[in-house]
């Protein structure tokens, strides 16, 4: 299994992560090799097997429609990288 | 003193030979002297240990003891600690001091028990040799003596490492694929990484949410039956913890063994599993027929498929779990972003690690469109198929040994340039996460002077026959109380 330098581009935008030209050629490596790795999944017959997501099969429970967090915000607030009013900061998104 | 277990430093202190204060500064000052050697605290917090010892001492005095109060012990840094820097081995986490604490901090504290800090990890859990960590690589303590550094596994190398040299008679650990076992095996400790469900994920930093189980490292199975006390139970707050009673794990911890029915995964003594690593796993399990076990060959014929399928599954759970990193609500932010593409993918980008980094982008990749059931939906059936073996396996038998890791400790760097190499140092550890059922490693030997683990496991929800078959173990054998030198 290869992966090109296109798909490599790609998934880094998908994944929000910048990946500067020159790590493409180690990631097309590494990525393939685990790619090559992962590829012998492809042998197994599993055409009617269930696809598992809990060992035991647990779903997820309901609890009772009762407010039981509360207002927090403050001490939140006081580890965001840049705050104000309330409010976190980003860079513009709307000219 | 920091040669005791943690049910010998509780006796001491509830004789009054010793006070937790004694024991806090004790502890705290050979991490002073001794951890420049290893690197395997990030954090020590000093000053509030202090605080914690002077009032489990008060709450002794008062009659309010359990087995824990004012007992040291330490945290993996993965687990968020209330007005405690938690970094999970990250740049992207490293000035982060949660507002809240995790669930098994809170258990710890409610215990009495008194945290000295915060082990070095891989980064966010994801290694096995703990050189991923942004806070520098941990040493073994084993093999030092010659001039080796080698690896303490990982990704709980921290842990491992500070029970090993003794630092701490006991630490948490959180175990994915292994993260448990592989160290505690390398570092000659024993370790516990319980059935899926039975400790509380919530405010343990999540790295693949179906697999992470948080467990227990100390040097006896008798500490880690203490610390199971501690964590195990239903907590609402995960919403995939198990709701089942929790027993006392030190009650059923002398039980003869007598009849218990082991068997022996054919695919995990294949010819590729060195002689030496076969022989001590081999005298290890003669051990236990002396006690009354009986031995027989099993078979997990998918467990070949297990580093494949763990492969698709943890990155692909990875992605989503990390995406939460974004540089607007807590941890690392990149300089002067130009816009808010620029924030999230640059402060991505210098955040998180090499290893981080690539397993975030295999994880997309198997979740992206055409892919997704090609790689991930596959996995997920293979899963299924792994688990169905070890169902099968514990109908004829009550648990499953084999080695916990290929070889011993290696040496730092022998394996960083090939991420494969490295996955492969989990191949006998990696099903038992896909399962979800618990198992340990347990010090059996050493080879050239490096401890090797013998990897007991169980049904779901057979903690505590697991750490009664450790504890009989350890009652005839004593490589678990060898010290590196």
């Amino acid at each position: 299994m290869t992966i090109s330098r296109e798909d490599i581009e790609k998934v880094a935008v998908l994944a929000r992560i910048r990946v500067d030209e020159e790590q493409v050629s180690a990631l097309e490596k590494d990525l393939g090799n685990i790619l090559d790795l992962v590829d012998q999944l492809s042998a197994a017959d599993t055409d009617s097997v269930e696809p598992m997501a809990h060992p035991l099969d647990a779903v997820q429970r309901l609890r009772a429609d009762e407010v039981t967090e509360t207002d927090q915000r403050a001490a939140f607030q006081a580890i965001a990288p840049a705050t104000e009013n309330g409010l976190y900061l980003v860079p513009r998104v709307i000219e | 003193m920091h040669n005791k277990s943690v049910a010998e430093l509780s006796r001491e202190l509830d004789s009054g030979k010793v006070s937790s204060v004694e024991l806090t500064q004790d502890f705290l000052s050979r991490i002073k002297q001794e951890d420049s050697k290893y690197n395997s605290f990030i954090t020590v917090t000093e000053e509030q240990a202090l605080a914690d010892a002077r009032s489990a001492d008060e709450q002794r005095a008062a009659g309010n003891a359990t087995p824990w109060t004012g007992v040291p012990f330490a945290h993996k840094d993965i687990f968020c600690t209330n007005g405690v820097r938690t970094t999970c081995g990250s740049k992207m986490l490293e000035n982060f001091v949660p507002p809240y604490d995790a669930t098994v901090t809170e258990n710890f504290r409610k215990a009495g028990a008194v945290s000295l800090g915060k082990t070095n990890m891989d980064e966010f859990a994801m290694g096995s040799s703990n050189e991923s960590s942004h806070f520098g690589a941990v040493t073994n303590p084993w093999g030092l003596s010659k001039g080796e550094k080698r690896v303490p596994g990982g990704s709980s190398g921290g842990s491992a490492a500070a029970v090993a040299a003794r630092l701490v008679p006991a630490a948490t650990a959180t175990d994915t694929g292994g993260s448990i076992r592989q160290p505690a095996a390398l570092c000659g400790v024993t370790g516990l990484k319980p059935t899926y469900g039975r400790v509380s994920r919530y405010g343990m930093i999540a790295f693949a949410s179906s697999l992470d189980q948080g467990g227990t490292m100390a040097r006896t199975a008798e500490d880690n039956a203490l610390m199971l006390n501690v964590m195990a139970g239903f907590d609402p707050k995960d919403s995939t913890s198990l709701d089942r009673a929790v027993p006392d794990y030190t009650a059923t911890l002398n039980e003869p063994l007598k009849g218990l029915r082991i068997g022996l995964p054919k695919e995990y003594f294949s010819d590729q599993l060195s002689p030496a690593m076969e022989e001590q796993v081999r005298a290890a399990i003669r051990e236990y027929e002396k006690l009354g076990a009986t031995v027989k060959e099993v078979s997990l014929p998918n467990a070949k498929l297990a580093i494949a399928a763990y492969y698709v599954i943890a990155p692909a759970e990875a992605s989503a779990n990390l995406s939460r990193f974004d540089g607007v609500r807590y941890g690392y932010r990149c300089e002067e972003p130009k816009d808010l593409l620029d924030l999230y993918t640059r402060t991505r980008a210098e955040g998180f690690g090499t290893e981080v980094k690539r397993r975030i982008l295999v994880g997309t990749y198997a979740l992206s469109a055409g892919y997704f059931d090609a790689y991930y939906l596959k996995a997920q059936k293979v899963r299924r198929l792994i688990q169905q073996d070890f169902i099968n396996a514990f109908k004829e038998v009550d648990v499953l040994m084999s080695p916990t890791s290929p070889s011993p400790a290696f040496i730092q760097g022998e394996k960083t340039n090939d991420p494969v190499t490295m996955y492969l140092e989990d191949i006998f550890t990696i099903a038992i996460n896909l399962a979800g059922v618990p198992a340990m490693s347990v010090p059996a030997g050493f080879i050239d002077g490096l401890p090797v683990g013998l990897q007991i496991i169980g049904d779901y929800f057979s903690e505590a026959r697991l750490l009664n078959a450790a504890h009989q173990f350890q009652q005839v054998t004593d490589w678990h109380q060898r010290e590196p030198q």
